[in-house]
Order: structure tokens, then sequence, then C-alpha cells
């Protein structure tokens, strides 16, 4: 299914899945922007204000302005020494899998994309974290970064402009809360994976207490066709006031699970119902996770919003990562929710009580719920500690995140988890 | 300063500080536990949450963490609040999942703070159904206990363990629900201050496992405040007591000295004061005998006439002065060796003209350029070391005030300093266990450490004496850039060389860099014994030798630690009366006709000087039930009735001691005209014990020379600082009680902190530069200088009768450098004391030519160093 418009992310990729290497790229008009940066002498601040008026929100899934981001950054003679860029590519959001294709299929973009960023805050070095299960995007980016240092892309004195970018790819060893902006730099550290405090931010005291921006995968991407194509062709990709494409996914069991690169505020149902075709024969559509597992489910009445970041606030949910996990009727809702909330109980990294704690509570209770042992009380118990995950109560997102799927089911599927207290079962079963 | 309105009461708090802080200091009664105000704020636990208003409008109001917002101008906030205190009830109910229901048998109980915030908040009902984790518990050590079961993942061990203290063999290991807290095996806590994890830990984790041999609830022990006996730092202790024996210390905060922290061997080493060996009663020609056989003894061979005293640097200013004014003036030696005699002396005319006062230990963490010569701080003078620890953070700390990080705002302020240290420069002749935080060590032999530290003090101020043919420049004019680039530069030296020049060297470079001067002696009351005699060892034994006494009064020293064991030998020998006060036997007892057994800290009051010169009391802790005294109980005249009278005899003869009075509150002091009670509130069937035999309570004993009653009963409001048995106040069972003690946390005891000092600045610096410049050290052919190398567990004498001490104490060696030895080889030792037969050590850095030899190990007790000698491949 192609729409109309434009899909500056995914448009140069092979269709036999096969990687856009570098001469490939370049002929599609690749390191066209970082070439126009540097030779038409435009100035970090230009390019930094350029991706602010584009409106580009961070993809990783809290939507924070990237733009206000890097202005954040020290500049100057007497800041502190390096200034880091890192791209969040440790993607394991369940549910969530746009950032592999980026990465799989044309690394180059994310490569360029992380000088033109690396340029715009200053940068002297970058990192790209990678989720560690990521072998073939391992593979194709260090095949990439190395053909883009022979060519002198990166390194010192990129063309020739004085401006000098050392890029890395580091594997991560694994967890979900590496992909938290802080927990991520005390992994590359060599530290414990904990979140940090905030303040100090990043772009303050960041990798090894100098300057830093992080930012995710899919917005490093976009930034080389902001510069090529500017900030108000951008802006107008989008349908609502969130510009730009997203990548939007679907999974679960629709007719065809997929990802397509879309306009921001394409409608859920257009993605659900066109582009992954509704759902399978002999099932009904229940509910949706609109992107990942850390957001608040959304049903039937929910479909016709549009998926940007304003619109699903508003539904008390979330675009997050904008790739749906889609719920039907012959699925257990407490079983899935069980199942998410192992999830994060796993990964929670032991630091603040309400997560810690909590989330074992909680996985607990679900788990014996769906067992058949659940009692009269345990949905109170689960309401309760879903308040405890609230944002600010806890020390990092991670828990506010459980939370939204448990507090949304609850409030969507309370009669099915009702039926597993009263029959001692699960009725799927 | 700022106005913070709690519940819509205004209320003045530091604006420097957290909201935390400031309602604790404010006697807010707000839970928590990651939080430590020696620690900062991490917000682990989440348990301070209080609500937050944006203005008097705002009715809904966030939760904050307190320990997590700054206590800002106008700030709102609510500790009442419903939806809060539910929240804090939760978070402790989380807490609680996994916490077993072990208090009755658990070590902590009574004094957790665990228990303590638990009460608190509210949390009185269990809703969790699923069973508990489990872990696996370590066996740490001789020292502390692990019981993983218990934890609440608040982090504080580690980031005490790790971030305070240096140490590494404890981590965080695993994630989610299951974090555990521990070394990747099971095996000794390598740190030196790992017992401080008792009083971090804020329930049953980490506990005294030497309490745990003879353990005894908080409420059932009967406590005084005491003066740590193994350095001569002075640390503030509380010891407790149960049945005459010495149960364990913990930690007496004082804000200048020891703060929240105490070393291992101060903790562990008080249970020298239970030994089975210990002299219970006097012992006359080898049989025991009765006090007033003794007391006769004594007064006849005195009356004899032709007596000398040799006193002691691990006795107290009352028991050298009574020993003193029992034989006369000029009859009393300060039982000092001659080498150490000297030095000290040195040391003290230099403080006395020093225009700037002895830095505390809180002022040397303020420090931000450390010099440290010829000493190995973490065996010496343990508790510095930590201090010198926190001094490394002090410049970094500037880049952290420039990016506006509040300095409580611990993660935070340790993720913008990251590896960043201050300047800390050590010379010594070897290794030491804070070579980790130096910017540089340069290791040389004692002249050439005294020669570099000349070089500094030249290089600061050229009018300082130049130091000929000295040719490592850059390294003293680093050195000397840093210390002129600091704004609070310190100088440390000591006696641990045994060389004058690089305790002159010292005094150089102190007054060459306008800097902070602080000397470590070895022993409680070195600094003390030397103010109150001046005649060093030798002398007495010239004295006898000469034929002039025939009867010679020893005060709790074994000579033979001090002297070469030919000399103390002929000395006693041709002595024909010896009269021994001591706790312990030990070669000079043997050879005494008269043991008197003289009280420990634990059975007696007195006073020490630390090295920082500073005076502090410390206090009776039981009534032993036997014939055990304080030495100057056993020594005094009749017409000194109470200890009152000793400080003022004292006074009288030694002006310089007069503050020594003032250093605690005199026997006569009441609060509302009661005592200050040793034993905690009535809690238990304690009172009942001794029911089936005589209902009537049994009185108490008298405590004549102090305001503390052998008791419970006495007042129940808070002493003076130098007289707090125990930390407690309504809700706080456990040591964090002492909150409540302090005017604002982490500050000041409320109506000052323990002890005095005893040397005012000078108003000028009278010190002119020392300019008797040692030449190099040349090594000897066949012949090493044998330097002192100084253990914590084991160079000093009494702890080491402390099983746990004993068990980690190194077995004696020698360290050299030098290829005609192999690691762990076994050679002969032979100096003018003898011959030792030890294994080596191979210390690549110890300059070729020098040899460390263990201190004050038995075994190789009596070896006078520094001194000549050869190592030979044993035969």
């Amino acid at each position: 299914m192609t729409g109309n418009f434009d899909k500056p992310l995914t448009e140069r990729m092979h269709s036999d899945g096969s990687v856009v290497d570098l001469q490939a790229y370049e002929q599609a008009g690749g390191y066209q922007a970082i070439r126009k940066v540097l030779r038409t002498g435009m100035t970090p601040m230009e390019v930094t204000e350029e991706v602010k008026n584009s409106n580009l929100r961070g993809r990783g899934g809290a939507g924070f302005q990237t733009g206000l981001k890097w202005s954040f950054v020290p500049r100057g003679k007497d800041i502190p020494n390096p200034t880091y860029l890192i791209v969040n590519a440790d993607e394991m959001e369940p549910g969530t899998f746009k950032d592999r294709l980026l990465m799989e299929r044309d690394p180059h973009q994310l490569i360029e994309g992380a000088m033109v960023a690396g340029f715009a805050i200053e940068a002297d070095i970058g990192y790209i974290f990678l989720r560690g299960e990521y072998t073939l995007a391992a593979e194709r980016l260090a095949r990439a970064i190395a053909e883009a240092y022979e060519h002198h892309y990166l390194g010192e004195n990129v063309f020739g402009s004085g401006y000098s970018l050392e890029l890395h790819l580091h594997i991560s060893g694994g967890r979900y809360i590496c992909g938290d902006e802080t927990g991520l730099l005390n992994a590359l550290e060599g530290k414990r994976a904990n979140p940090r405090s905030k303040p100090p931010f990043p772009p303050s005291v960041g990798l090894f207490g100098k300057p830093t921006v992080v930012n995710n995968v899919e917005t490093i991407c976009c930034v080389p066709h902001i510069i090529n194509r500017g900030a108000e062709w951008f802006k107008g990709l989008g349908r609502t006031r969130d510009g730009g494409t997203k990548l939007f996914g679907a999974s679960g069991k629709v007719k065809r699970p997929g990802l397509w690169e879309l306009p921001m505020g394409t409608t859920v149902r257009e993605i659900l119902e066109e582009y992954a075709g509704g759902m399978r024969d002999g099932v009904k559509f229940r509910g949706l996770l609109p992107g990942g597992a850390s957001t608040d489910f959304l049903v039937e009445e929910h479909l016709d919003l549009p998926m940007d970041f304003s619109s699903l606030d508003k539904a008390g949910s979330r675009m997050g990562t904008g790739t749906m996990i889609v719920l039907d009727d012959q699925t257990c809702p407490v079983g899935m929710t069980w199942n998410l909330t192992h999830f994060f109980a796993q990964e929670s990294c032991g630091f603040c009580t309400p997560c810690w704690s909590g989330l074992g509570w909680a996985e607990r209770i679900l788990k014996s719920m769906e067992e058949g042992h659940g009692q009269p009380g345990d949905l109170d118990k689960l309401a309760f500690q879903t308040k405890m995950w609230a944002p600010g109560h806890t020390y990092c997102a991670l828990a506010p995140g459980a939370a939204e799927p448990v507090q949304s089911a609850l409030k969507y599927f309370h009669d099915d988890f009702e039926r597993h207290i009263s029959e001692h079962r699960c009725p799927w079963r | 300063m700022a106005t913070v309105f709690v519940d819509d009461r205004p209320y003045e708090m530091n604006a420097e500080q957290n909201l935390l802080h400031g309602c604790l200091s404010q006697g807010f009664k707000l839970p928590y536990f990651c939080w430590h105000p020696a620690l900062g704020s991490v917000g682990a636990c989440r348990q301070c949450a209080v609500k937050q208003y944006k203005d008097e409008h705002d009715a809904h109001g966030r939760i904050v963490m307190a320990c997590m917002t700054p206590a800002s101008e106008g700030a709102r906030i609510s500790i009442a609040d419903p939806e809060v205190v539910a929240f804090r009830a939760g978070i402790i109910e989380g807490l609680m999942l996994n916490h077993p229901h072990d208090c009755p048998v658990c070590d902590e109980g009574g004094e957790c703070h665990l228990q303590d915030m638990t009460v608190m908040t509210g949390h009185d009902y269990r809703r969790y159904e699923f069973d508990k984790r489990t872990f696996r518990n370590q066996n740490l050590g001789p020292l502390v206990n692990h019981e993983m079961n218990r934890c609440i993942q608040c982090y504080r061990c580690v980031r005490y363990y790790r971030d305070y203290a240096g140490g590494e063999d404890l981590n965080a290991f695993a994630s989610r629900d299951r974090v555990f807290f521990g070394r990747h095996e099971d095996g000794v806590l390598e740190n030196e201050f790992s017992g401080n994890l008792v009083e971090i830990c804020p329930t049953g984790v980490f506990t005294d496992k030497t309490l745990k041999h003879h353990y005894v609830r908080k409420w059932d022990q009967q406590f005084a405040p005491s003066i740590c006996v193994h350095c001569a730092l002075g640390c503030n202790t509380d010891a407790g007591e149960r049945y005459g024996s010495l149960r364990r210390i913990v930690n007496r905060y004082n804000h200048e000295v020891n703060g929240y922290f105490l070393c291992d061997r101060g903790r562990f080493g008080y249970e020298f004061v239970n030994s089975d060996k210990r002299f219970r009663q006097p012992v006359l020609r080898g049989q025991p005998t009765s006090v007033a056989a003794a007391h006769r003894y004594l007064e006849e061979t005195i009356a004899k006439g032709r007596v000398i005293g040799i006193g002691s640097p691990r006795a107290s200013l009352e028991s050298n002065f009574a020993l003193r004014s029992l034989v006369g003036a000029d009859q009393f030696y300060s039982g000092l060796a001659d080498q150490e005699a000297k030095l000290i002396r040195q040391m003290l005319e230099i403080l006395r003209r020093s225009p700037v006062r002895t830095p505390t230990l809180r002022e040397i963490e303020e420090c931000d350029a450390v010099f440290i010569l010829g000493e190995d701080l973490t065996n010496v003078a343990p508790r510095m070391a930590l201090a010198v620890r926190q001094s490394v953070r002090q410049q970094p700390m500037e880049t952290v005030k420039k990016l506006k990080i509040p300095l409580w705002l611990d993660f935070g302020v340790r993720d913008a300093m990251q590896d960043a240290k201050g300047p800390l420069y050590i010379v010594a002749p070897y290794r030491t266990r804070l070579d980790d935080v130096a910017t540089a060590t340069f290791h040389a032999a004692p002249d050439d450490v005294a020669r570099l530290g000349f070089a500094v003090a030249h290089a600061l101020d050229s009018t300082a004496p130049a130091v000929a043919g000295f040719d490592d420049s850059t390294l003293a004019g680093e050195i000397a850039g840093a210390l002129k680039a600091a704004k609070k530069p310190l100088v440390i030296s000591g006696t641990s060389c045994a060389n004058e020049a690089v305790i002159r060297a010292a005094a150089n470079v102190a007054k060459a860099a306008n800097a902070a001067l602080s000397f470590i002696a070895l022993e409680c009351n070195t600094v003390g014994a030397a103010l109150i005699g001046e005649s060093p060892l030798s002398a007495a034994f010239q004295a006898v030798r000469d034929g002039y006494a025939d009867t010679v009064i020893i005060l709790e020293n074994d000579l033979y630690r001090r002297a070469l064991h030919a000399e103390v030998d002929s000395m006693l020998s041709a002595a024909p009366h010896v009269i021994v006060l001591d706790h312990l036997p030990n070669r000079t007892t043997e050879k005494a006709e008269l043991v008197l057994p003289a009280g420990t800290f634990a059975e007696s009051d007195g006073t020490f000087v630390s090295s920082e010169g500073r005076a502090q009391r410390f206090f009776q802790i039981f009534t032993p039930q036997n014939d055990v005294s304080a030495s100057w109980c056993w020594l005094k005249p009749d017409r000194w009735r109470d200890l009152d009278d000793v400080l003022a005899a004292m006074s009288a003869e030694f002006p310089e001691l007069a503050a020594v009075r003032e250093a605690a509150p005199s026997a006569s002091f009441r609060i509302a005209g009661a005592k200050v009670p040793r034993s905690p509130h009535r809690e238990s069937g304690r009172t009942a014990v001794l029911v089936n035999i005589n209902v009537s309570e049994p009185k108490p004993p008298e405590d004549p020379d102090s305001p503390l009653s052998f008791s419970m009963e006495g007042t129940p409001d808070q002493p003076p600082a130098a007289l707090i048995p125990f930390f407690w106040s309504p809700s706080w069972n456990s040591i964090q009680a002492v909150n409540t003690y302090q005017k604002e946390i982490g500050g000041p005891l409320r109506g000052g902190d323990a002890g005095v000092p005893l040397f005012e600045p000078a108003a000028l610096n009278g010190q002119p530069y020392f300019s008797a410049i040692p030449p190099a050290f040349r090594p000897r052919g066949g012949e090493w200088l044998l330097v002192p190398m100084y253990h914590i567990f084991g160079s000093d004498e009494l702890s080491l009768a402390a099983p746990g001490i004993a068990q980690l104490s190194p077995k004696p060696h020698v360290a050299v450098n030098s290829s005609d030895f192999a690691e762990g080889m076994e050679v002969e030792v032979t100096c003018a004391a003898g011959m030792f037969r030890l294994p080596v050590r191979i210390y690549p850095e110890i300059p070729p030519g020098v040899a460390a030899l263990s201190a004050g190990l038995p075994s190789l007790a009596g070896i006078v160093l520094p001194a000549w000698g050869k190592i030979e491949r044993a035969r």
C-alpha cells in the first residue's frame, strides 16, 4: 500500500532487504546535507535553529523537541571538553522494531544524521548505543561506519571543513534500562545501568560528566532531510501540528503486521485497517497499545484519533514509539497485562522502591490471577500500585511506563479481571 | 536561610540544603532510608515523599521527594496531606514485602531504623501474600555479619563503602527485587572502615559480628561516653556493657572529630577488655593477694624511698599525673622511647609556635590540597585517612558548584565530578592505602622524604633553606604549586618514619605554604604523656643502673615493646622492686614483684590528649565486680577524693593542662537536679533479673567521679556532648537518633562538640625555618636501613588481644625491593635487637638499601627502629 506522500526515511531502501551501501546512498542524494552544512558555512546554531523550526520531536517515545534539546548544550571556548553525541539505538520497547529497519537497511542515513547533529551540538565524539540482539544491524552499521571512515566522511577534518567527528558503535550488554537516556550513559561508562538524577541534565553533565545529547535513531535519521529540504517542508509532511513522517507499525493478530512510513497524524484506524489490513479472520479487535508496551490501551472509541504526540495524550495514552500492539478477543487481556508486567518487573534496575518492589508484587498478583488464584481485593492492590508508579513518584520513567498498560487494562477490561477472580480460572484457557 | 512553609506554617531552613535535611533539622518525623547526612541524596527509597505546592493557591500539589528537592525560599510543602501519607505508607509496605519477620531474633531489633520508620509511617498490616525472596549470605570475615534477606535495597552500603570509603570489594549485583549487596565471593571485607556498614545499614543486613558472640539488646546495655584507645586521633565512642563484659563500641558523633564514622580497629578492638587473661586482682610475687595487702605493700615500698615512676602513652593524663605526684616530678619518666619522645617534643614545640590551630578531622575533609610526609595514614591514624579521602573531592567540587548542582545531590555531584581528584601528594618509604586517590606518590628513605619536603618549602618560599644536591625539583615544584594554589592547604606528618628531619621539613612546608599542619602520634595519649613527663625511658634506665632507684613503678606500659630487650632486662633485674599496673599480662608484668589490676578505658574515668591536641574525657562504663580500678585510683593520695580533685591538682601544676577540666562537666553537674543515666529507659524485664532472690532492687553503684549514674534513673533530657552515653530519643531507637542531638543535621551537637583544644594558635609564626637538612640517603653495602611498617590490625598492642583483630593481623614480615630475595622467602634479619626469621615481601617501590619491618607485632616487639641491619637468606 503506497500513499501519495514523501517518505524521506525509507525511500532509498531496497525491496529485497539488502543494505543501501555508501555508493547507493550517495547516488540517491545521500551525504548532501552534511556537505551543505559544511560547504555553505552554516553555523552550529543555524543548524540547531533549522531543526528547532522543523518542530522535530524525539522519536524515542517522549517527544521532546530535538532542536530545543540541542540548544541546551553549552557552547563557546570555556566549555568542558569533549562534547558527545549519542544515538540511542537500544530499541527494546516490546512491540517496537522501527529503528531496526532504519539501521539494517539504510545505515548511512543514520551516520549522516549523526554527523549533522554532531555538527549542530559541536560534538567531538559520537556513540551509537545498539541493542545487543540487533546483530544484523551491528554488522551493517559497523561496515557503514568503516566505509564512511575510508572515505574520510568520519574522522578528522570532514570535507576539509575543520569539523571532526569520531563515531563509535557500542553494542549493549542488554537490559531495557540501558535504553533510558541516563541509564545508557552509566552503561556506556561501564557502570551499573541505573538511571541518573535529573538535574543535572545530560546536555550539561552527560557522558563522563561532559556535555552530551542523546537522540533516538529515527530522530537522527530525520535530520539530513530537514537540512536538505528545509524546516517548512518537514513540518508540511505531517497531517497535524507535529511535523514530519513517522514509522508506524503494528503487531498482533492483524492481517499484515508490519512497518510503514506515514505522515505524522495518520489515524489509528488507517494504520490498523488500511496498512495492517484489519484483524485476521475469526478474531475481533479489543484494544491496542499505540506505541509499545509502556503506553495506555486504546479501544474502539479511540480509533479515529490521529497518531501524534499531542492527540493521544488527550485520550489518556501516548504515541510512544508509534508501533502498536493489537489485542484481539481470543487473547486474554489479563494474560497480556501479566506478560507485559513480567517484562517491566524483570527489567527494573532495582533502584527505587515503587518500581523494584511494586512491579514484582503486581507481576505476582497478575500471575496468580491468570493461574486461577486471584483474590478479592487484588484489583485494589493493582490499582494502588499503578498510583505508586506515577511520574515523579519513581526515579525514572520505567515504572510510570509500566503503569500505563495495567491502569488502562483495569479500566477497559475490568470485567475480564473480575471473571478471573470469581471463576478462579482464566476464561481463555 | 529560606522560609519554607510546612503544612502552612513557616520554618527557617538552610537554603543550601534539601527539604528532608530542613524538615529533620526542624524536628519533623519525616521517614527516610537512602539519604544519610554524610552521603547526600540519591532518591532511591522514595520514603521521604512530601506534597509540594506551587503557591498558596495551589490546592492539588504534587508529590516530590524531600531529599531531592531544594529548600528554596517560599517553598510550600505538606507532610500531613492524606495522599502523601498514603504514598509513604505504600513505600514502607513495598520495602517490607520481602523483609523477614525476624525482629525478635535479629541483632538490629530495638535499634533498627527500619523498625523506627515503619512505626513512624504507620504500616502495620501485611497485604503481600507471596513467597519472599531469599538469598545466600556471605562470610565477610570476623567483624561484620551478613544477612541479606533483611535488605531493603536502599543502596546506602555500597554508596558508603565504595563512594565514601574507597572500598572496591562490595557491590550491588543483579536487579529488580533481587539486588544482592555483597562481595563477588565470600571473604573478609578489605576496607579498613567496613564496620561503619553496621551503622550505615538501616536494618540488620550488616551487623556487628563481635557483638553477636555476646549479644545484648541496646536497651539492656549500660553505656558511657568513651574515647577510642587504639590510635592517637581520639575518636569519640559509646561503649556498651552488660554483666561485667564489654559488648561493643558504637560511634559517638563529634562534628569536629570522627563525625559519623570509626575505623575497624577502633570499633572492634574493644574485646581486649573481656580477655580471660586480664589481671582482676593484685598479684604479689606470682600469688593473688588482697587489695589491702597490695596497698600496704605499695605504701611500705614507697616509704623506703628511692622510687621512680615510668608513665605511659596509653594511660590517661590522670594516671600519669597521679604516678608523677606519687614519685615526684624528678623521678617521673614519660614512658616514651627516646626517639619517639624526641620527635614528640619537636612536634609540640612546632605546634605551640604555630599561628594556625591543628586542624580537626572535619577541617581536614575540607582541605583542598594535602601533602603527606612519611605517613601511611590508614595503618597509623586510620580515621584521618578517611578524612583525607574526602579532601580530594574539594577541588573538583568547584566545577560542580559552577554547574549549579546542589552539593547534597550525591549522584549529580558524582556524575559531574567523575574521577577528578584534587591534589594529594604522598611521600613515604613505601606504598600507602591512600595511593589510589593520590595525585602522585614518591617513595624514598626517611632522609630523602625530609629532603623532598625541604625542597618543597624552598620552592614555595625562597627564604626557606635550599636543599644541596637535590635533583628532583620537578616534583617539588609541582607539590609547591598545588599547595600554593589551594585555598586550604594541609601538611601531614608524624612519627612513623622515626625521623626528626621529616617533622622539621613538614614544619618548613607548612610555614612556607601558610598551610595547616597535622602531626600524627602513635597512641591514644602519646601527646598527654609527653606533656606530663619530659624524661624518656633511657633516663629511667640510667637512674636504675646508677643505683639511684630501688623501686620502679611502671604504669600501663610494656617496656619490652619500646626498648631493646637486653636494656629492659638489665634495668628490671637491677631494680629490687618492680611494681606494674596493667590490664593484661606481658613481658614487663612477668618481671613485676607486684602487679596491680589497672582498669582499661571501660573501668576508668580519665582524659586523653589526641594528636590534634584535643583533651577528651572518657567515662567508666561499668563497675567491675573485682579489684580492677583505674590506675590513678591505685596511685592517688587520699586527699584527692575524686576525679575533679585530680584535675584540679593537675591544672595547678600544669597551666597548659588547665583547660583539661573543661573537657567535660564536673561530677557535680546535674540537669534539673538529676544525673545522666548510663542505661536506656526501662523497656524490658532487665530490672527483674534478680527478683527470684530479692524483690527489692539492689542499689546501683555510686559514681562520685562523674555526672553519670549507673542506672536508668536520671534526666530524660539530652546531656552535653561529652556526657552522651547513647543516642536515643522518642521514635528514634537506632543510632540515627543523633539527628535529634544536632541543631542542624550533620552539624555540631547542641551545646557544642566534646573536647577542648589545648594548643591555642600563636599570634605570629614564631617558628623559624629549620635549616639542618640531612644529606641524601646512601645505601650501605651489606646493610639495610630498617624502617617501621605499621599494620592497622596488629601494630596496636591492646586491640591485638581482640580475637577479630588478631585474626586479621598479618604475619610479621620484612618488605624489600631486591633481586636477592623472592616473595615469601624466609630470611634472617639481624640488628641490635637480635636475629629474627621472617618471610620476605617484595615491594618494588621501596628504595634500594631500605627495608620495612612489621612494627609492633609481638614477635618483633622491642626492635627500635630505624636501625641498620643485615638481611640474609635463612639457612
